[in-house]
């Protein structure tokens, strides 16, 4: 029996990382130079990991898809970034955002992690003013902050609606820095697509060079994956077109644990699907929920009208508004964290009040912030978002309620890694969105920047060097070593077979088929019969797949089919998992919310004695049920209660 | 169900950047006007991989505007007719039916050709890491509050700073100058204090850069600013002009 060693350093909760950092082994300069590392992903964590090794001395590779590192999806993220600085004044502290972090995520992250997290929540606002992020700031010069889900302070540092740009710009420009000095190698438009261990150590990467679509090796001391989340699985996702779960399914693949899979945040306010040509859903800032209040027609009759176009939403009086959130949550209102939300929109459009002409939305109402506050400040706030939404739907939000409704965003589940943001391959290192540690079970808003920056710029330049101080004897590795040839060869292979298919359906095609199971049945709402079938019928789509895709042009070559047929081949298996772990968790918890579990009023019902682990699914064989492995979950800080956001 | 169209592109297909490309034109029918353009393009590539042909390839990743991976000219605009948006966020309510619309690569010796729509603009990497930044390592930066910043300032850094880096500017200029997107960075940083210690350096290598490149000369026209999907305004031209010639009559 395998056992989890989360490496947690012994001690008080608030002295465990400086206690860390005090003990750990270190790299003298003149060995960093010769110790190789490759960062695959330019995001926050990609991008701030690799510029902050590269000042440390080590020499960086670092990979990324799209044809810069600006482009990671890290750029999309619009409201803002959480840190303890307590600037307001208003009762925040370390601890606070430690607390929020942990009950946000429904008691189901790890203490150590999150507390550290916290701490160093600081830094990174420090870091980014320091490198010229324009972040909004009061009359007095001093900065600005604003509110978020499932917090009662202000600690969300923001710049405009485009905070993940500017931040992630912040960490381009360090980026940039070290390639000017030489420390880091840029290598856009590659794709990892497989990982190499030698001596069951992380030691290379395959890539295919997607403008030439050879296929290369590149070998190192250490490998980091910064590679973002899987929620592209449901095809319809707040990410981008190329966010994909493939680096980190070939971890899984080769040994590295991949942990709490069925754990996907459903953003509660996106523009509503309109059709079936729809490529991708856009996200409206959670920013918005500080001004805007979410309601539904009281009336079954004005729903039906509204629905039918009979009826406008200016036109229903204030006494025949249900701003749900508002009465089922007084103590957080429109603010409650985005699971709740989720599933308060979905339980109102079940019951037959959304809106919309599917009936599958519900209205985000800035009328009152308007009249207390004026056009030019809810301009000045959320101009941006409003600009987008028009561009979009072509309805101005500053004349008629926005209609929102809830989206795939964000996974908080990922590779499984210890305190050292190490998988469970030495040598292999997750960060990121691509790991699981700090979020549990749901992310609270403003946390996903955080947690990028804080694994990238001040978590993993120390945490890797524990381990590379025993690799400095180690000489490079050879490219031409039997596991680099294997790996490329199963590689092609593996494009040889797809290009042979020759069937009748895109790639595009086959992932709308398992984006609609996976939103059926491993959606908002999972019952242990959807999640049969859902693992059932992605069978089917897997079977379709590897017998009737076609794929253009050739495998040798640019060719973008190719490059989605290969992340689609991995969709279909984590989609696959994310069934299997939601079956086997028989709780609900956070983003996970199995009907069969709830309180009488609705709310998730979790299962402490049973499920208070950390679900650890270790790979076993293609097509062969993979092994369960438990790191529990001790909470000595917090007292773990149901989560409450009403008084 | 949503009103439709029917429209016939005119699309620029090149195998790579040695040969020499040409206008395919492409009919479809039934395009939703709620569909977006870069949807309009995956319905003309699903009927293409129907067909049996290799589907067009252009560029995009966020489609929400912000990634500034897209980069299509459209009717003889970057980003299309419609003002203040990407490509990704072009919509085709803006066109008519029976509609011809030309779809082109942007068109700069700074952006090589790498297939049909998809060009080469790792030129804008070379120019930031010449000096597009301020040079502080992680760790060991003063508190986040220590230094003041009046509001206009960070609101003016801030606005130079929202651009995407998409290349509109270059394809919009007759001079394919990369003018409108250096002075965009450089006078982010000069407008902060953290910025102004190594600004006059900034400019100078940046601007050297971006001439080593290939890129043209700035002549004013304000192609750029009214082409720009981000409204980045051509006054950061001007602050980048005076950083410049201050940088070198210091010299």
């Amino acid at each position: 029996m395998t056992t989890i060693n989360s490496k947690i350093p012994e001690g008080k909760l608030s002295e465990k990382w400086s206690e860390y950092k005090s003990h750990q082994k270190l790299v003298n300069p003149a060995n960093k130079r010769r110790l190789d590392v490759i960062v695959v992903g330019t995001g926050l964590a990609g991008g701030a990991a690799a510029a902050s090794l590269g000042e440390l001395g080590f020499n960086v590779l670092n990979f990324c898809i799209q044809d810069s590192p600006r482009r990671a999806h890290s750029i999309a993220a619009q409201g803002g970034i959480n840190a303890a600085k307590n600037y307001q004044n208003d009762g925040d502290s370390i601890y606070r955002l430690f607390y929020d972090t942990i009950k946000g995520g429904d008691y189901r992250a790890r203490e150590a992690n999150v507390y550290r997290l916290a701490e160093v929540s600081g830094n990174i606002i420090d870091q980014c003013v320091a490198q010229g992020v324009p972040f909004a700031r009061e009359y007095g010069g001093l900065l600005d902050n604003r509110s978020f889900g499932g917090a009662q302070v202000s600690r969300t540092f923001y710049a405009k609606g485009q905070t993940g740009q500017q931040l992630l710009l912040g960490a381009y420009s360090a980026l940039s820095r070290q390639v000017q000095n030489g420390t880091v190698k840029l290598y856009t438009r590659y794709e990892m697509l497989d990982i190499v261990l030698i001596d069951g150590r992380a030691r290379g990467i395959i890539v295919r060079n997607l403008t030439t679509g050879k296929l290369e090796r590149f070998a190192a001391h250490a490998v980091v994956i910064a590679t973002g989340g899987y929620g592209n699985t449901f095809f319809l996702s707040t990410n981008a077109m190329g966010s994909n779960g493939s680096a980190a399914w070939q971890c899984y693949k080769k040994g590295a644990y991949f942990a709490n899979p069925c754990f996907a945040q459903i953003h509660p306010t996106c523009i509503p699907v309109h059709g079936e040509f729809q490529s991708k859903l856009t996200l409206m800032s959670e920013s918005l929920r500080n001004d805007g209040r979410i309601w539904v027609p009281k009336n079954k009759e004005d729903a039906e009208a509204i629905r039918a176009g009979k009826l406008k939403p200016t036109q229903i009086k204030e006494e025949n508004r249900d701003y749900y959130l508002e009465r089922r949550y007084p103590a957080f209102g429109n603010l409650v964290p985005r699971d709740v939300a989720s599933r308060a929109a979905k339980e109102r459009c079940d019951a037959g009040y959304g809106v919309g002409s599917t009936g599958l939305a519900v209205y985000l109402d800035f009328s009152d912030a308007i009249k207390r506050l004026g056009v030019k400040t809810v301009e000045a706030r959320y101009g941006n978002l409003f600009q987008m939404y028009e561009k979009i739907v072509d309805e101005n939000p500053y004349e008629t309620p926005m209609m929102i409704y809830p989206a795939i965003h964000y996974t908080m589940g990922g590779i499984w890694v210890d305190y050292e943001l190490q998988t469970s391959i030495p040598g292999l290192f997750a960060a990121g969105e691509a790991n699981f540690s700090d979020h549990g079970a749901n992310r609270l808003g403003a946390s996903a920047l955080m947690q990028g920056l804080a694994d990238g710029y001040f978590v993993l330049p120390y945490t890797i060097q524990n381990y590379l101080a025993d690799q400095i004897q180690v000489p490079r590795f050879s490219t031409s070593l039997p596991e680099f040839e294997a790996a490329e060869k199963a590689i092609n292979d593996k494009i040889h077979k797809l290009m042979n298919i020759k069937g009748k359906r895109s790639v595009d095609n086959i992932h709308k088929q398992l984006g609609l199971i996976m939103w059926e049945f491993v959606g908002m709402g999972r019952n242990k019969e959807g999640l049969q079938t859902a693992l059932k019928e992605i069978k089917e789509v897997k079977r379709e797949f590897w017998s009737n895709v076609r794929i253009p042009g050739s495998g040798s070559d640019l060719n973008t089919e190719m490059e989605k047929a290969l992340r689609l081949a991995d969709f279909i298996e984590i989609g696959e998992l994310m069934a299997y772990d939601a079956l086997h968790r028989e709780e609900s918890c956070g983003g996970h919310f199995r009907e069969e579990y709830q309180t009488e009023d609705g709310e998730a019902l979790r299962d402490d004695r049973k499920f208070s682990y950390v679900a650890c699914w270790k790979y076993t064989g293609d097509d062969k049920e993979p092994e369960l492995l438990k790191e529990d979950l001790n909470y000595e800080y917090i007292k773990v209660q149901q989560r409450n956001y009403k008084s | 169900m949503d009103k439709t169209i029917n429209i016939t592109l005119k699309i620029w297909r090149q195998k790579n950047p040695k040969t020499k490309g040409n206008f395919e034109t492409y009919p479809l029918k039934n395009i939703s006007i709620e569909s977006s353009f870069l949807e309009m393009l995956d319905i003309l590539n699903e009927q293409l991989i129907h067909e049996g042909k290799e589907p067009v390839v252009f560029d995009h990743d966020c489609r929400e505007g912000i990634c500034g991976m897209c980069s299509l000219y459209v009717n003889g605009h970057p980003h299309g007719p419609d003002e203040d948006v990407t490509t990704c966020q072009l919509h085709m309510r803006k066109f008519k039916d029976g509609a011809t619309i030309t779809v082109e690569p942007w068109r700069s010796a700074g952006f090589p050709v790498i297939r049909d729509l998809m060009v080469d603009r790792t030129a804008f990497d070379k120019i930031i890491q010449a000096g597009g930044y301020v040079s502080v390592n992680t760790g060991g930066v003063p508190d986040a509050n220590s230094i003041p910043i009046s509001k206009i300032n960070a609101d003016e850094a801030m606005d130079s700073a929202s651009c995407i880096g998409c290349g509109a500017c270059v394809a919009a200029c007759k001079n394919a100058s990369a003018m409108l997107f250096v002075s965009a960075k450089v006078s982010q940083l000069a407008l902060l204090p953290q910025g102004r210690i190594e600004a006059a350096h900034r400019a100078k290598a940046m601007v050297a850069k971006m001439d080593e490149l290939g890129f043209g000369n700035c002549t004013n026209t304000g192609a750029c600013e009214a082409e720009c999907p981000k409204n980045i305004s051509i006054s950061n031209i001007a602050r980048l002009n005076r950083e410049f010639l201050t940088a070198k009559i210091k010299d």
